[in-house]
């Protein structure tokens, strides 16, 4: 109970003070509709809006939610607030989800504003709607875990961001999303497998455009798995390193 | 004889709210707090002082769990304060040199947060916020955000954040350095305040005069060892000194002296200046004689007081460390 207050406080706070902020606000808006222009433009004929919506939702939350890591965590750590945290009598697994939680919800909207703009377009009728929100969700929390993995590996602002575009621009290739993982060379392939993203983008691939290559559940696991093990390394990451 | 003290501790009649021994931490290879032993009572004010980089503040990250222990074990208030401090910060308050507090949120929503980190509810947070801005005459800027605060307010407002949940023991880590004297002495007030509703305080501080104002029992630490630790009266008188008595006359000691000896001469005497002389003895000094003397020789005594051993001459004694070094800003961000 008593920590169940501290986890809302934390999360009501960061919603305050960095995603409700008009920097993010517009970023969380601006950007998904920059990504849903430059694909929905290059795409000739509407039919290909519903083949492209997969990859602008999940490029979306990809950014959306490692950008914001990179405030929550890298700069309170560095203003010394992050310490304040520490020093609550909150275990570290609710602290982090709290700090986390905020990013999730973030991404999930971001998620869903080029579903808003498509919809004025074309017909989005037969999704299963729920495994959509499902798959989104978990994109969010891998990708959040993932943001949150490189904010705890680093000391500075800059260096997230920098660190995070290491691991964002590749994804954005070998995740199947925009290039079928089929048509890669046949030796960086099983990199797409190692990526969390390629699973997420194959949820919506399937649920969206009715073109996965994975099982559906095969997905749902191993974005599980991901975001436990991203999760637990970061959590153990912040006990070794900033409680020095 | 485990059982029973954990049982005394139970009940909260155990003396002791802190105990550690032989603590450690080093940071690589450099040993920063040196295999120390200490206790804190319960009700009392604790004070570690020390010059810069002797280990005070590595002291309370480590009873705090901010940082990591190297060895040692720490007990708070019956709590493995090594394995178990998540349970042990909730009767802890922590008040850090550096102010962590958030620059963009105004005072009333910082306290206001840091009491919801110790599960407080959302009514008793808002008014034990208003309570604490009122007391430390912050509530006129209760609604500026935290950055638009003077070095004194941000001071306070930390302060008030660390006891906002009413803590047991509250750490206090150089709370009045590099603030206006007038702010640190409202802040000492607060300190005692505080210990006389019955809070626990740790205190470390690189002020001499702080410690001996505010402490009941007070370590010395140097280079990461305590090197001394004990009541701050039987730690003055420790340092046996002669009884001395300083006069200020008026001008023309100087002329006396010689005579004042003779008769005098289980007295030794010291001119400090024209017009004010030291006398010093092993047994109580007799003033009526001495007055009478002055009296004679037409020389009128304006101020006569006895002084005092400081602590700061014991902490020169044990410590051998000038106390004019101490109080310079050295090694400090
Ligand atoms: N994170 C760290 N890594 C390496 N050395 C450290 C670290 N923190 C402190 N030290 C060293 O440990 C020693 C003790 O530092 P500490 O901050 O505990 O001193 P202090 O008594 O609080 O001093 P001050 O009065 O300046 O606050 C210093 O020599 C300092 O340089
Ligand atoms: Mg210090």
């Amino acid at each position: 109970m008593k920590s169940w207050i501290a986890f809302w406080n934390i999360l009501k706070k960061d919603m305050k003070n960095y995603y409700l902020k008009p920097p993010n606000i517009s970023w969380g808006i601006i950007f998904p509709v920059a990504w849903t222009l430059m694909f929905f433009i290059k795409s000739e004929s509407t039919l290909g809006i519903r083949d492209i919506l997969p990859g602008v939702m999940a490029m979306s939350i990809l950014f959306g939610t490692t950008s914001m890591l990179a405030v929550t965590i890298t700069f309170e750590r560095k203003s010394c607030s992050f310490e304040r945290l520490l020093l609550a009598p909150i275990s570290l697994n609710v602290l982090m989800l709290s700090k986390t939680t905020g990013a999730i919800l973030f991404g999930i909207v971001n998620a869903f504003i080029p579903v808003i703009f498509a919809s004025f377009i074309i017909s989005l009728s037969g999704i299963n709607w729920f495994i959509v929100f499902a798959g989104v969700l978990l994109i969010a929390i891998t990708s959040t875990f993932l943001g949150l993995f490189i904010a705890v590996s680093v000391n500075e602002v800059f260096e997230a961001q920098t660190f995070s575009n290491f691991f964002r621009f590749p994804m954005i290739f070998l995740c199947g999303l925009f290039i079928p993982i089929q048509s890669l060379p046949i030796i960086i392939r099983p990199l797409s497998y190692i990526l969390p993203l390629t699973y997420g983008a194959d949820i919506l691939k399937e649920t969206i455009s009715g073109v996965g290559d994975i099982p559906i559940w095969t997905d749902f696991l191993a974005l599980i798995v991901f975001g436990i093990i991203l999760f637990s390394i970061s959590v153990k990451n912040i006990k070794e390193k900033w409680i020095y | 004889m485990i059982i029973l003290r954990n049982r005394l501790l139970e009940r909260g009649v155990y003396m002791n709210i802190v105990e550690v021994i032989r603590l450690t931490k080093s940071y690589e290879n450099f040993i920063a707090v040196d295999n120390i032993d200490f206790t804190i009572e319960k009700g009392e004010v604790f004070g570690f002082l020390g010059p810069n980089g002797a280990g005070k503040t590595s002291t309370i990250n480590m009873l705090t769990g901010l940082s990591k222990v190297t060895g040692g074990n720490i007990n708070i208030s019956g709590i493995d304060g090594v394995k178990d401090i998540k349970k042990a910060q909730s009767i802890m308050g922590i008040i850090p040199d550096e102010s962590n507090l958030y620059s963009e949120m105004n005072g009333f929503e910082n306290l206001c947060f840091c009491a919801s980190l110790y599960g407080m509810e959302k009514e008793e947070r808002e008014k034990r916020a208003k309570e604490l801005l009122k007391q430390f005459g912050l509530d006129n800027t209760g609604k500026k955000p935290f950055k638009a605060y003077s070095k004194g307010m941000k001071r306070k407002l930390t302060i008030a954040a660390g006891i906002i949940h009413d803590p047991k023991i509250l750490f206090l880590d150089e709370p009045t350095t590099g603030i206006d004297v007038e702010s640190a002495r409202q802040i000492r007030e607060l300190i005692v305040d505080l210990n006389k509703k019955g809070t626990t305080i740790f205190i470390t501080t690189h002020y001499i005069e702080e410690a001996e104002r505010l402490c009941d029992r007070i370590a010395f630490i140097v280079k990461g060892k305590i090197v001394q630790v004990g009541k701050t009266d039987e730690l003055m008188k420790g340092v046996q000194r002669d009884k001395i008595v300083q006069f200020t006359l008026d001008d023309g000691i100087l002329d006396i002296k010689e005579t004042l000896q003779k008769d005098f001469s289980h007295y030794k005497f010291e001119i400090i200046n024209d017009n004010i002389i030291r006398i010093k003895s092993k047994e109580n000094i007799s003033l009526t004689p001495i007055m009478k003397y002055f009296d004679e020789k037409g020389l009128s005594v304006y101020e006569a007081k006895v002084i005092r051993p400081s602590l700061e001459d014991v902490f020169v004694k044990i410590t051998g460390i000038e106390v004019s070094k101490m109080n310079k800003k050295g090694g400090k961000k």
